[in-house]
């Protein structure tokens, strides 16, 4: 039994570090610019393609030392994802600034749609296999039912985390991310150039998108044009769930949701006499969702303010 | 009465005389393009619907394609073999919209603390909560698999059968529902929906209920939604989890955005473009998605108030052609 728990454990906090990841290029967008961006599961969706481009690229060059193979495909995928998420900003959300926020929410909705479409147009519909990073293997000192990826996958998601964290708060330029978050006139009466922390933010969200789905692609060994959809969309309730706009409340956010959908798939057919069964998993991770908003409106960790300053007063 | 006056008179009557005539020409068109002018006309009655939550009383509601849901399996389970129910289409009309007012309703009460994106990620879930659970209660809506075999529609006696049919039925239906949202719209109910959308505070200060307004904005387009829904359902006799994904609520929100805001006549021109598109582009097969998301993203980068300009709406129009015919001096 504790195996099994343990087991259940280390896989909810694997896909709850992915989907914290992905929740953090959402909330950091949001908080800079109030856009729910739709397209950024696309960006999850890229990072293994792009991975797989740049890696058989390089093994078909003859390849350098193994490892540093893997390591220049990661690194450049994060730099090209997030050059393409800078590049989307500038041509198809900026122009919409003066115009409220459905226009842009909706431009975003258009750039999934021509992200998606195009890989499919490119490669195909069809799911590819993913090269394995980490050589998968079960840890025999942790009962051996865990496996070195998802380990892996844990590992390298808290060292982005904390990285991130460290950025945002001991950098010049995590200042300008945060003042910008805070207010954009303020912060550009005090001489911080605004546009160019919308674009940093533009590009270090997608390319942790990218390296989610990197994560994502390894532990299940497959990719497809459309896997971003669905998990998007996920992490995007586990920023609403953290209270969108915080950064420690995505990772909270993505971590709770993956605990709520691993023991909710686990235990729920048990605790419901096996009356509800594993396919409400998704219902019952939004229920939960809606039940934190009708206690704490502004998600667990956001601003408890009043409900017409916790958005703008004019929203839509 | 000056030369200009006529010829503009009969200008407009050739403008009104050419939307007749092509209204009348549809049911003598091929029936494929039959079956594309009813999906823009349950599309123009389904955004309508919508636009009273989003356009006028600006509350962002991601999961409206749950109410559509509603009203389709509610002819489905009450006019088809399922349960060996059989009532008449006239009466599941009814039975649709008011389920969809209550799941209105429902979804309203507890969400009326919410603002903006919170209230938006609520409605999405609501919607996926709705879908999820009936492809998941087999013993009641079969499933992934859906219903089949759904009662052909009745009117008074008259059989729905064609695409043409249709046509006719749902001709009708659009004009009273944009007649009655354009009623509501001019109402003192109207007014203060956009007065909700502007500043919360304020109609609350003015001594408004604003939780009877939202609830009462729900539910109107939920009951529109689910009404619709009953109509798709006994157009396709057939009904299953898959025409109601998350995908579809963006469409309705997206003939909003890209028609304009708040404005039936940029409602309708939005329906009639997305509907249209992905039929015109079926020549470019696998590129059909990726040029209809490129021309998406440009149009609304070009022209991100939506394509009618909110100055020409229907009481503009109203107005101009009663102008025109009763007091043409002062045009």
């Amino acid at each position: 039994m504790f195996d099994y728990f343990l087991q259940q454990l280390i896989f909810a906090l694997a896909i709850g570090a992915i989907y914290g990841l992905i929740a953090l290029g959402y909330t950091m967008v949001y908080g800079v610019m109030r856009l729910i961006n739709f397209a950024h599961g696309e960006f999850f969706m890229l990072g293994p393609y792009v991975y797989t481009f740049i890696f058989s690229g390089l093994i078909g060059l003859g390849g350098l030392a193994p490892v540093l193979d893997s390591v220049i495909a990661i690194v450049a995928s994060f730099v090209i994802v997030g050059l393409l998420g800078v590049a989307i900003e500038r041509f198809a959300y900026r122009p919409l600034r003066a115009y409220g926020r459905l226009a842009p929410m909706l431009s975003a909705l258009g750039m999934s749609i021509v992200l998606q479409s195009a890989v499919r147009v490119t490669v195909g519909p069809q799911p590819v296999h993913f090269p394995a990073i980490v050589p998968s293997a079960p840890i025999e000192s942790l009962g051996g039912m865990v496996t070195t990826v998802q380990v892996g996958i844990l590992a390298a998601a808290v060292l982005l985390m904390v990285g991130l964290t460290l950025f945002v708060n001991g950098t010049r330029l995590g200042i300008w991310i945060r003042a910008a978050s805070e207010s954009w006139t303020t912060s550009s009466l005090l001489g911080i150039r605004v546009n160019r922390a919308v674009s940093l933010v533009f590009f270090i969200g997608p390319g942790l998108g990218a390296m989610a789905g990197i994560m994502y692609a390894s532990y299940y060994g497959i990719m497809q044009p459309t896997m971003g959809s669905v998990i998007g969309l996920k992490a995007f309730t586990a920023a609403i769930l953290g209270g969108i706009g915080s950064i420690p409340g995505a990772m909270l956010g993505g971590f709770l949701l993956g605990a709520i959908e691993v023991f909710g798939t686990a235990f729920l057919p048990i605790l419901s006499f096996g009356y509800i069964g594993t396919e409400y998993r998704d219902v019952f991770a939004f229920a939960v969702l809606i039940l934190v908003l009708l206690f704490k409106p502004a998600g667990l960790l956001g601003e408890t303010v009043s409900e017409e300053t916790t958005v703008a007063k004019k929203d839509y | 009465m000056g030369n200009s006056v006529i010829v503009r008179r009969l200008g407009l009557l050739a403008v009104l005389a050419l939307c007749v005539l092509l209204l009348s020409l549809v049911p003598f068109m091929p029936s494929y393009y039959v079956r594309v002018v009813d999906s823009i006309l349950i599309y123009i009655i389904l955004a309508v619907g919508l636009n009273l939550v989003v356009g006028y009383a600006g509350l962002l509601d991601l999961g409206f394609i749950a109410f559509y849901a509603v009203g389709a399996y509610a002819y489905a389970l009450l006019a088809s073999g399922q349960f060996d129910i059989h009532l008449p289409f006239i009466v599941v009309l009814f039975i649709g919209a008011a389920a969809g007012a209550i799941a209105g309703v429902l979804l309203g009460f507890p969400v009326l603390k919410l603002r903006g994106d919170y209230l938006a990620i609520v409605t999405l879930s609501f919607g996926e909560i709705i879908r999820i659970a009936i492809n998941n209660a087999d013993d009641i809506t079969n499933g992934p698999q859906g219903i089949a075999g759904l009662d052909r529609a009745n009117l008074f006696g008259l059989p729905l059968t064609s695409p043409v049919h249709f046509y006719w039925l749902l001709l009708v239906l659009t004009v009273l529902v944009c007649a009655g949202v354009y009623y509501m719209e001019r109402s003192i109910l109207g007014k203060a929906w956009r007065a909700l959308r502007e500043d919360q505070d304020v109609v609350r200060g003015l001594g408004i209920n604003t939780t009877t307004l939202k609830l009462l904005a729900f539910a109107l387009s939920a009951a529109i939604g689910g009404a619709g829904g009953v109509i798709f359902g006994s157009f396709q006799r057939f009904v299953s989890p898959e025409s109601f994904t998350f995908q579809e609520s963006l469409l309705v929100v997206l003939i909003i955005i890209i028609g304009g805001v708040g404005n039936i006549v940029g409602v309708i021109a939005g329906a009639v473009v997305l509907v249209v598109l992905p039929e015109v582009l079926h020549f470019a097969a696998q590129y059909r998605l990726l040029i209809y998301g490129v021309v998406l993203v440009t149009v609304i980068v070009l022209r991100p108030g939506g394509l009618v300009s909110p100055r020409f709406n229907l009481g503009f129009i109203i107005r101009k052609v009663r102008t025109l015919w009763l007091s043409p001096s002062k045009t």
